[in-house]
């Protein structure tokens, strides 16, 4: 599910779209060559990772826009188009609306809380120097690596003990875990790439650290911060191991463990059409954010390990 | 790093004490501010794992009080949960656990790597169209993984679109190799793109002037590629292929959808762990999740050290050689 993005660079892909432009607008002819000689092939291949990226997807959303009689139809086109199938997982026995709203809390308080205390964390280890800094740094990082299962067993243990099994902390705080250490390491790179110059001239102005960090850098910041809300949102949207085992209730659980547990009418066969609305339904609003900050995700995933 | 703290420059004495100070009052603001961070992963990271080492060697018997005449469960420290890993039932299902969850990781990430880097290639080629490009590539990575296991389970249906794509009438999701080849397929297809752009950011690194400059010496594509594209592609690489394999060894959501519990042929070590705390046997599996992070620990250590992947990245640990 969740990886994690090495922290560290810049952006490169920001500064090769402005290389790109510069190249365009001066015309250079070896670049020109270059450009005509790799275009049809470089199309072609272009195409062919669109199709591999989008073939299933649209599968998805064929199959949740057909009839429930022609589910089963192959057709590349769902015609007519009915919505039946978001009908049906709609439907109060479902309680897939109650999971959207439950996924939305979970995924979104586990984003605020993660940012909140994360950030204070990564400028540190971004911008000061101190003892055991690497060491901090590196435990932040290797906590990242550990397998959800192997928190799971004993949390699971320990939430029935304290009555937490169907609560919305006992999904939260299991998904700081992983959250986390990946805002940490996301926002950690992102101080790094900010001139040193920005405190020098604060405290000159006779800022404390804490008013340095406050007034100076914390605003500035504002679109790394922005770029590690989206990625660990995304990250705690798609929990999916630990949504699992610590609800048994309908009502607690989340969109994706609930989609995935759907029935049909007689209980042994799987309701696909209804599973593929619900699954486009889940995924709708991921993609909403990757269409509109596809530029901030992509240098957030990549920023670091890159020299 | 602690220079400041560890040489009191001599000449500097007037100034000694004052900088001094102010250190500490730069150690006690950092740890101030890093508290709650640590305190966090302490309370979800750190206690689970202490717990967990403590549960593996906890063996539960169940069995009836001579007494009372009811069922008890009575535990006693050992090492029964980790030998059950080399005898008896569970051994040979823990081996297949095990077994799979290799041969996923391995087979899986050299696929990926491979597409992702032909992808990255590609997508470094193209001068138009990036914006489609990359929001379709990051279509699979957003798609939740629960998600597009049932996506791939419909998929792969008896009657499904990939049977009648590939004129074939393989039962996919029942236990078998296919089963195998479904999970490994879906996992590919996911997080192929994902290679791709760590890749592709490695590649864009690279200036122009060194394939000018390789081109002006008479150097043929392939052998640019291998001589020249990939050993400076590299660092960013081994980082990517590095978290895709620890992510790799805890793959649990797949074969879970795509399969389903406890099935034979998909099972891994988080399945199989999973499998036996849900039937709260936790003693057991808290030695599986035990032998799956040590595994996943050794793993990193191997990239880390062998390897050389820089995970902090340059300007912490790069600067100090």
């Amino acid at each position: 599910m969740t990886s994690l993005p090495p922290a560290g660079a810049s952006t490169p892909l920001a500064g090769a779209l402005a290389a790109d432009a510069t190249r365009a607008a001066t015309g250079l002819p070896v670049k020109r060559t270059r450009r005509a000689g790799a275009s049809p092939w470089a199309y072609a291949g272009i195409t062919v990772i669109v199709i591999y990226c989008l073939a299933p997807f649209y599968w998805m959303v064929v199959s949740a826009l057909r009839r429930p009689d022609d589910q089963f139809s192959n057709q590349a086109f769902p015609w007519p188009i009915s919505l039946a199938n978001f009908e049906s997982a709609f439907k109060p026995s479902n309680g897939f609306g109650r999971a959207l709203l439950n996924s939305l809390v979970v995924a979104g308080l586990t984003t605020i809380l993660t940012l909140v205390i994360g950030i204070t964390a990564a400028y540190v280890l971004a911008r000061l120097e101190f003892r055991f800094k690497n060491v901090i740094l590196a435990a932040i990082i290797a906590t990242s690596m550990f397998p959800g299962i192997s928190l799971l067993v004993p949390l699971l243990k320990l939430f029935v003990s304290i009555h937490w099994i169907n609560t919305f902390q006992a999904m939260i705080l299991p998904s700081m875990s992983f959250a986390l250490p990946l805002a940490v390491f996301n926002l950690t790179a992102f101080f790094k790439q900010m001139p040193f110059a920005l405190e020098e001239a604060a405290q000159i102005d006779g800022a404390s650290p804490m008013q340095a960090f406050r007034k100076v850098i914390l605003p500035l910041a504002a679109p790394g911060v922005f770029t590690t809300a989206i990625l660990t949102f995304i990250a705690a949207w798609n929990e999916f191991i630990i949504a699992l085992s610590v609800t048994n209730k309908q009502d607690m659980r989340t969109a994706p463990v609930i989609t995935s547990l759907f029935t049909g009418q007689y209980g042994y066969d799987q309701p696909f059409g209804t599973q593929m609305a619900a699954g486009v339904v889940v995924t709708i609003p991921l993609v909403i954010l990757v269409l509109f900050f596809q530029r901030r995700i992509v240098e957030g995933l990549t920023s670091g390990g890159v020299k | 790093m602690t220079t400041a703290v560890q040489a009191p420059t001599p000449p500097a004495k007037a100034v000694g004490p004052m900088r001094q100070d102010r250190r500490r009052g730069v150690g006690r603001f950092a740890a101030l501010l890093l508290s709650p961070t640590v305190l966090v992963l302490a309370l979800v990271i750190g206690y689970p794992i202490v717990s967990a080492l403590r549960l593996s060697f906890q063996v539960t018997h169940q069995g009836i009080n001579p007494t009372t005449g009811m069922v008890e469960n009575t535990s006693h420290v050992g090492l029964a949960n980790y030998a059950g890993i080399f005898s008896g039932d569970s051994a040979s299902q823990f081996w297949n656990a095990f077994w799979n969850t290799t041969t996923f990781t391995v087979a899986g990430v050299a696929i990926e790597t491979v597409i992702g880097v032909a992808m990255a290639l590609i997508m470094h080629k193209a001068f138009r169209g990036r914006g489609i490009v990359r929001a379709s590539v990051l279509v699979p990575w957003a798609i939740p993984t629960a998600i597009s296991g049932l996506l791939w389970k419909w998929i792969f249906q008896s009657d499904g679109i990939a049977n009648t794509v590939l004129h074939t009438h393989v039962l996919w999701t029942t236990e078998g190799f296919h089963a195998w080849g479904a999970v490994l397929i879906a996992d590919v297809w996911k997080t192929a793109p994902f290679i791709g752009l760590l890749a592709l950011a490695g590649l864009q690194v690279i200036p122009g002037e060194v394939y000018e400059a390789a081109k002006v010496d008479g150097s043929g594509p392939w052998r640019t590629f291998f001589r020249i594209t990939l050993p400076l592609a590299r660092p960013a690489l081994v980082v990517a292929v590095l978290f895709r394999m620890l992510d790799a060894l805890r793959m649990f959501d797949l074969p879970f959808v795509l399969i389903g519990a406890h099935k034979h042929s998909v099972e891994t070590l988080s399945t199989f762990a999973w499998y036996e705390a849900s039937n709260l046997r936790y003693g057991t599996a808290a030695a599986y999740s035990t032998v799956l992070f040590l595994y996943i620990a050794v793993v990193a250590f191997v990239f880390v050290k062998v390897l050389g992947a820089d995970l902090i990245g340059r300007g912490v640990e790069g600067k100090k050689k």
